[in-house]
């Protein structure tokens, strides 16, 4: 099942759904033939393709609409926070080459403060999704609910069978007394290499694949406080406003005291090229990840 | 239109305005705007709009959105004169035990959707405008601007998009009061020509007088049968009804004293000139 299929399939089981593009049909390309005119591609109208959004879910409708994460994040912000947002409308966010997947793009197309942007709507949902197995067995449930949503989409292919997705909840895939990997999206395919590296060297390394960055699964932060050393959020955002923050706000909520480290971007853009090549260069790939995450454990 | 009619919209109207007034105190309101509003707004609930108390959640009625939002207290006061909501909850402006302030909310019976951010509303329109043609619809969707609104480029987006899909249910009205917030339209970043600027974006474009009831009903009867979007500029003056503070820049949010709101509701209604003296203004 690809992300096509599977949007495909949704919305000629329901009728609810329109599929909307801000011209960007990488991953709509073949919607167009089977949904006739509840496929609607506004041209390169980001704002008012989420202000039209709003206006078609206002008749009853649940529109998903697509565009590269830059633009569907900032561009057309306001539309998002003020017409979907206040009237808390289930507009279903389909966010595209999100953090590092920008690749050779350059910082104009870097959407690594979506996660920070998108949840502090109030009633906005935010996901993102492992893989494309991660994001087939979580988009159901995602644009079953009457919220708006955001999901960061990631059609890489899966290095692991994942377990079946509970909404809200995250998916625990090691546990580990040394430290524990918290993750998200595109990040988890390098964090699992990394787990193994660490694991050969024979540390104890916990890996969560977050899944839901809103809601968070909070629980499971709080059952695992007591079963390992540390945790590290790994993720391709800025450190302000991502995971680790919303990390810090759950510990300190509920003052909750453990050893926490991070790593993402600190206040600055990553440098463009091909996807490999930006991993090891911004210290994202496996094996600089082993470097890290040992220094954090022996600290 | 017969002249019994004009009259009875013409006393509607009237009454409009003395809804609106006493809310420029205590708080204060955006009463310009407003009042410039008032004319075309009455000839669309009340003779327009397949629109009334029975139907206001009713899928096929017509559907009014007020992108300007600011002149809601237009609103208020025909959902008053209509019973939508009880006049008495008037008094409520600006009180937080009750849901009617400066802008649109949809805890009124009647507002289709809030409002307030500039440029916000063509596309929400054009969003229902969509939906009605897909399911093949009979209704009609109106979205009412600002001039000064026009300087949004989210305006002119949309209309590429309305003229994009064809969509001939939707018309955009243009309250042409010549001033945005603090000075005239032309002083600041021009508009005109703006039927040319609106016939370029592929609109079929009709430009009247906004307080004539005449015009009116003949421009909306030739929305119908168009094949795309359309737009019906209405030149009105901001303040209409009250000359001491009609096409004045500085008359666009207006917090008067209780005496002053006095003299202007007997101005409203007699006809004589207010004295402000004491008048305390509030520019923002």
């Amino acid at each position: 099942m690809t992300y096509e299929k599977l949007l495909e399939k949704t919305a000629l089981e329901d009728d609810r759904f329109i599929v909307m593009t801000a011209e960007n049909r990488a991953l709509v390309r073949n919607l167009p033939a089977s949904l006739g005119n509840r496929f609607i591609d506004t041209g390169i109208t980001e704002q008012t393709m989420l202000g039209a959004a709003a206006g078609l879910a206002l008749r009853g409708r649940k529109p998903v609409v697509h565009a590269l994460s830059a633009f569907l994040t900032m561009r057309a912000f306001e539309f998002t926070r003020t017409s979907v947002g206040i009237a808390n409308l289930p507009v279903k966010l389909s966010s595209f080459i999100p953090g590092v997947l920008s690749d050779g793009n350059g910082p104009t197309h870097q959407a690594i403060e979506d996660i920070s942007i998108m949840r502090g709507i109030p009633g906005m949902e935010v996901f993102a999704p492992a893989d494309e197995e991660d994001l087939i067995e979580m988009l159901p449930q995602i644009w079953a609910t009457e919220s708006p949503s955001y999901v960061r989409i990631n059609t890489r292919p899966a290095l692991l069978k994942h377990k079946p997705y509970v909404f809200g909840k995250a998916e625990q895939i090691f546990e580990g007394k040394d430290c524990t990997i918290l993750t998200y999206g595109f990040m988890l395919e390098e964090s699992i290499k990394a787990h193994q590296l660490l694991s050969d060297l024979g540390f104890q390394v916990g890996l969560v694949n977050i899944r839901n960055l809103k809601p968070f699964d909070g629980d499971l932060i709080s059952k695992l406080a007591s079963q390992t050393s540390c945790f590290i959020t790994i993720e391709d955002h800025f450190l302000t406003g991502g995971l680790f923050s919303i990390l810090a706000e759950y510990l300190v909520k509920n003052q909750i005291l453990i050893p926490t480290h991070s790593i993402a971007f600190e206040d600055r853009w990553f440098k463009p090229g091909r996807l490999a090549e930006v991993l090891v260069h911004e210290g994202l790939d496996a094996k600089s990840l082993v470097e890290k995450i040992q220094n954090f454990i022996q600290k | 239109m017969n002249e019994e009619k004009i009259i009875k919209l013409q006393q509607f109207a009237k009454r409009v305005r003395n809804h609106i007034v006493p809310m420029a105190s205590d708080g204060g309101c955006f009463l310009g705007a407003s009042l410039s509003a008032v004319d075309l707004l009455t000839y669309l609930y009340v003779d327009h709009l397949n629109l009334h108390k029975g139907n206001l959640k009713d899928e096929n009625r017509d559907y009014l959105f007020l992108s300007k939002g600011h002149d809601v207290p237009a609103l208020y006061g025909i959902f008053a004169e209509l019973g939508w909501i009880e006049a008495d909850r008037l008094k409520n402006h600006l009180s937080t035990e009750d849901h009617i302030y400066w802008h649109p909310n949809r805890n009124i019976p009647g507002v289709e959707f809030h409002s307030g951010s500039l440029g916000q509303l063509p596309s929400v329109s054009i969003g229902v405008a969509m939906d009605i043609i897909i399911r093949g619809g009979e209704n009609r969707v109106y979205c009412v601007m600002g001039d000064g609104e026009l300087n949004e480029g989210s305006c002119w987006e949309a209309l590429l998009v309305a003229n994009a899909y064809k969509l001939d249910n939707l018309t955009f009205i243009i309250d042409r009061n010549n001033f945005q917030a603090n000075m005239a339209t032309e002083d600041l970043i021009p508009l005109e020509s703006l039927v040319e600027k609106f016939e370029s974006f592929g609109m079929m474009t009709q430009r009247i007088d906004g307080h004539d009831f005449n015009a009116l009903e003949k421009a909306f009867s030739n929305i119908k049968g168009q094949t795309g979007a359309q737009v019906i500029i209405c030149d009105t003056v901001r303040g209409k009804g009250l000359p001491s503070i009609e096409a004045r820049a500085d008359r666009w949010f207006c917090n008067f004293s209780q005496p002053e709101i006095q003299e202007l509701l007997v101005e409203l209604n007699e006809g004589f000139g207010a004295n402000l003296v004491a008048e305390t203004l509030v520019v923002r």
